[in-house]
């Protein structure tokens, strides 16, 4: 059973074509990394998987992204509902920074105009924060405002609101590369907490952490996919050179 | 005779640069003192002059009979600013922060670059002229001076002011917050009104209060419009009054006892654009702060 | 097969196309609002201009060159050179004396940052809100009676005896005057005009003036040599600014200028503005014969110059900041709006 399936995608900047017919498939209740130097891509093609690539002027994607089976870029498929069941975590912590931390968690909650009332978003934020691991750091203080967190804390703030809308599948986007490593960590033990629960697809520069974290990943260069395949393998006997080179150290 | 190895021979010529940059520093301050001057001198006379006319009568009254001038106000004319900037408000206020939306978040090709640049070329229109397109366009047309007149010429002003000002304010939100937003399932218009904006918040305030602080002192354009009344009226389609106005009208009687009043108009009309420009920085600065 | 068919947006819930809608709607009513920006500018030019076109008609060239100006019907004559002579000598008396305070004020901020800079910056932030009929006021109370007493005299003393220029000072003090007008005039200028230099000579790259430091020049010579030659254009934009911002002035001029139309060379003899006389005649105008229109076809010529001058200091600033890929032109321009009143 396929969760994500993308078939053949190229996307373009303008007339930059920056993806090379990629294709990758994420099996439910996987991690699968995405790594390679910078500039391969990896931004690029996460943010294909919830069409958020197309909210930059001029960007253009033509291909496949299974979801379920059903393509995410058929014609009748609206964008805002891809993205209520694929959630995204960004590279910087981005709370919003007029709403309070359970605000914060439940705004997802909040803002699809669905009413619900008052004790079921209760309810929402505090699964969410628990899921995320930081419902014991501020508990005492839902209500002071999201930004005075910590990093480490605002990035797990920003995971506990996309946990909040129930999606089926998480991406996260070098969501450690801002903090610091206590913080890394962290992250890495939650992304491994919820890999039961939902499908996570995660781009990273730093390799330890993908061979840490995931169970498959794919190594991309300047826009094609090099090799994909179980984690173990790439990193350990992988079947091209450009891998090798890589994982290795030797450049990038 | 020359001077020892090492003592430079560029004396009399280093005498003249050092004398042109000695000069140049001396102008810069001058010119620093020059502009202070008028301001302190302004307040100064402002201020001495114009706290005598407060009085209760002076913002309960309106102007008393020739005899006894002194004893009036200028009550109607609070009234009316009232009136009339209130109403170019209620109207130039939503204009401007839609247009400012449409710039700031979806506009990014020519037809954007054109209403920025009609706000720009607005922006800079003689308030007479404003004055004069209204005066012709609703005064002739309906045949008297009225508040509404007034209340739409001062729209004219408004409205590029908080179009560019509240531009420039939601562009510094970051472009993370609204892709935190949209990546959350919202929809555009969501995410722009119930995070970008709130977000923006204060700043677009300030938009309102940089727009608001400049009708409160418009004169030539409320005067080719709404004429001036002794009188408090509250109709919009009548003639009505307006403190800077009167301000205008108490300089250049000749009833001295009245120049007095003037002065006082001028002291409101300063206290409350000082005021709106001191908050704009406040929370200008507290933006910034929540932003960063 | 997938029992998750469910919505991806085919066949949503009418909620979810609802919320289509709403955005759509959203975005519609943003982009008819902004062009609505450009209709109401649209408008004002038509409504002026239609209003002004009678006098052109009659007139044609006559009303920019004629220097007689008589609304008496049957005697109909429009010249507006008094005007236009007065606006220019006016604005001229304010350019000449404000521009190089403002950009030595301008120089001055982006030398000195810090605890002196602020306050300054503050100060002439002040100048800028102040509103003009409070100018105005000022104007007529206390500087031109200082005017009339000593300055103007003063003046009349020494320079009008110098040959050339001489002819500018000449004449009774007493009085309403140009003079007065363009100081005061002046003074309203210096916000503006020092905001927008402040900007522009900030603009040009420090490694530029240290470079001619390092090669021995004065602070002086660093200024003419690595400063000004960048930051020429956008000064001289910021002058246009300052220029537009002293034609459209109104009711401060309108105090102290005198309000007669009058031609000559004297500073020291009163005359009108363009502005000054739209507002000191208005009231006169009735709906017989030209006067209206004749006081539309001025408030025509005063838009266009402004316009005008509006567009070509934006693209003088522009290409400043183009220069030194600094700031962005319109960040420039955005910093010149403060509350001005006229």
């Amino acid at each position: 059973m396929r969760k994500v399936e993308i078939v053949d995608l190229n996307a373009w900047f303008g007339s930059n074509h920056v993806l090379h017919g990629v294709n990758l498939t994420a099996r439910p209740g996987s991690v699968t990394a995405i790594i390679g130097p910078s500039g391969c891509g990896k931004s690029t093609l996460i943010r294909c998987l919830n069409r958020m690539h197309e909210e930059v002027r001029g960007a253009r994607v033509e291909g496949k992204v299974l979801f379920d089976g059903t393509d995410i870029y058929g014609t009748d498929v609206d964008p805002v509902a891809v993205r209520r069941r694929i959630g995204m975590v960004f590279q910087r912590p981005n709370p919003f920074p007029t709403m309070s931390i359970l605000d914060n968690a439940t705004a997802g909650l909040r803002l699809s105009g669905e009413r619900l009332p008052r004790s079921k978003l209760a309810e929402g934020g505090e699964r969410a924060l628990r899921a995320a691991g930081l419902w014991d750091e501020v508990k005492d203080r839902l209500d002071e405002p999201g930004g005075r967190l910590s990093g480490g804390q605002q990035q797990r703030l920003c995971i506990a609101r996309a946990l909040a809308v129930e999606p089926e599948v998480i991406l996260l986007d070098e969501p450690a590369s801002a903090l610091d490593p206590a913080s890394t960590l962290r992250i890495e033990e939650l992304v491994g907490g919820l890999k039961e629960r939902y499908t996570i697809v995660i781009v990273t520069h730093n390799m330890q952490q993908a061979a840490r974290v995931s169970d498959w990943t794919l190594f991309m260069l300047f826009g094609e996919v090099v090799e994909f395949g179980p984690t173990e393998k790439v990193f350990t006997t992988p079947d091209d050179k450009r891998t090798e080179d890589y994982v290795t150290g030797r450049f990038g | 005779m020359s001077a020892a190895a090492g003592t430079v021979s560029l004396g009399p010529v280093r005498g003249i640069r050092r004398a042109k940059d000695t000069g140049f520093t001396v102008f810069l301050w001058t010119c620093a003192v020059l502009a202070l001057v008028p301001l302190t001198w302004i307040a100064f006379y402002v201020v001495s002059k114009g706290i005598g006319a407060l009085s209760w009568n002076f913002f309960t009254k309106e102007p008393a009979g020739p005899l006894n001038p002194q004893e009036g106000g200028i009550v109607q004319s609070f009234v009316g600013t009232g009136l009339i900037v209130g109403l170019a408000t209620v109207i130039a206020v939503p204009l401007g922060i839609l247009s400012g939306i449409y710039l700031a978040e979806y506009g990014k090709g020519r037809t954007a670059s054109a209403i920025r640049l009609v706000a720009y070329v607005l922006l800079s229109t003689p308030s007479i002229v404003a004055g004069a397109f209204i005066w012709a366009l609703v005064v002739v047309a309906l045949g008297n001076f009225s508040a509404l007149a007034g209340g739409l010429s001062l729209v004219v002003l408004m409205w590029p002011i908080v179009a560019i000002a509240s531009e420039a304010v939601l562009r510094l939100v970051p472009q993370e917050l609204r892709e935190g937003a949209l990546a959350l399932g919202l929809p555009r218009w969501k995410a722009i009104v119930r995070v970008v904006m709130p977000t923006a918040g204060a700043g677009l305030l300030t938009a309102v209060m940089l727009a608001v602080a400049r009708a409160l002192g418009e004169t030539a354009p409320v005067l080719l419009t709404a004429l001036g009344n002794d009188y408090i009226n509250t109709d919009i389609r009548a003639p009505t009054d307006a403190v800077p106005l009167r301000v205008y009208d108490y300089a250049r009687t000749p009833v001295e006892a009245l120049h007095g009043f003037a002065w006082g108009g001028a002291l409101v009309l300063l206290a409350a654009v000082l005021f709106l420009a001191i908050s704009t920085r406040v929370l200008s600065n507290r933006q910034q702060k929540r932003i960063a | 097969m997938s029992d998750q068919t469910v919505v991806l947006g085919a066949g949503a819930p009418a909620r979810v196309r609802r919320s289509r809608l709403i955005d759509r709607g959203f975005r519609g009513t943003t982009l008819v609002v902004g062009l609505g920006l450009i209709a109401l500018l649209a408008l004002m030019l038509v409504e002026l201009t239609t209003g002004a076109w009678r006098t052109f008609d009659a007139f044609g060239l006559h009303f920019f060159v004629g220097t007689s100006w008589n609304p008496v019907s049957g005697r109909e004559d429009f010249g507006a050179l008094p005007f236009i002579f007065g606006s220019l000598v006016t604005s001229g008396v304010a350019i000449v004396i404000g521009v190089p305070i403002a950009v030595g004020l301008a120089l001055l901020l982006n030398q000195v940052r810090g605890s002196i800079a602020n306050p300054l910056t503050v100060f002439v932030d002040i100048l800028a809100a102040i509103p003009s009929v409070v100018y105005g006021l000022w104007a007529l109370f206390v500087l031109k009676p200082i005017f009339d007493s000593s300055v103007e005299p003063f003046l009349i003393g020494t320079l009008g005896k110098v040959p050339l220029i001489g002819a500018l000072f000449r004449g009774k003090a007493q009085g309403p005057d140009l003079f007065t007008a363009g100081v005061i005039l002046a003074i309203m200028i210096l916000p503006i005009v020092t905001a927008v230099s402040r900007e522009v000579i900030a603009v040009v790259p420090r490694d530029l003036r240290e470079a001619a430091l390092a090669l021995g020049a004065t602070r002086y010579e660093s200024v003419r040599l690595a400063v000004l030659p960048y930051a020429r254009s956008g000064i001289v934009g910021a002058s246009m600014l300052g220029l537009g911002r002293a034609l459209g002035e109104t009711i401060a001029v309108s105090l102290v200028v005198g309000n007669t139309p009058r031609i000559g060379w004297s500073l020291m003899q009163p005359g009108a503005t363009i502005p000054s006389w739209i507002a000191s005649s208005f009231r006169e105008a009735t709906s017989v014969g030209l006067h209206r229109s004749a006081l539309l076809a001025l408030a025509v010529t005063l838009v266009i110059v402004a316009f005008f001058l509006a567009v070509l200091s934006r693209l003088l600033v522009r290409r400043t900041a183009e220069l030194v890929s600094g700031p962005s032109a319109d960040e420039v321009l955005t910093e010149g709006i403060y509350p001005r009143a006229g």
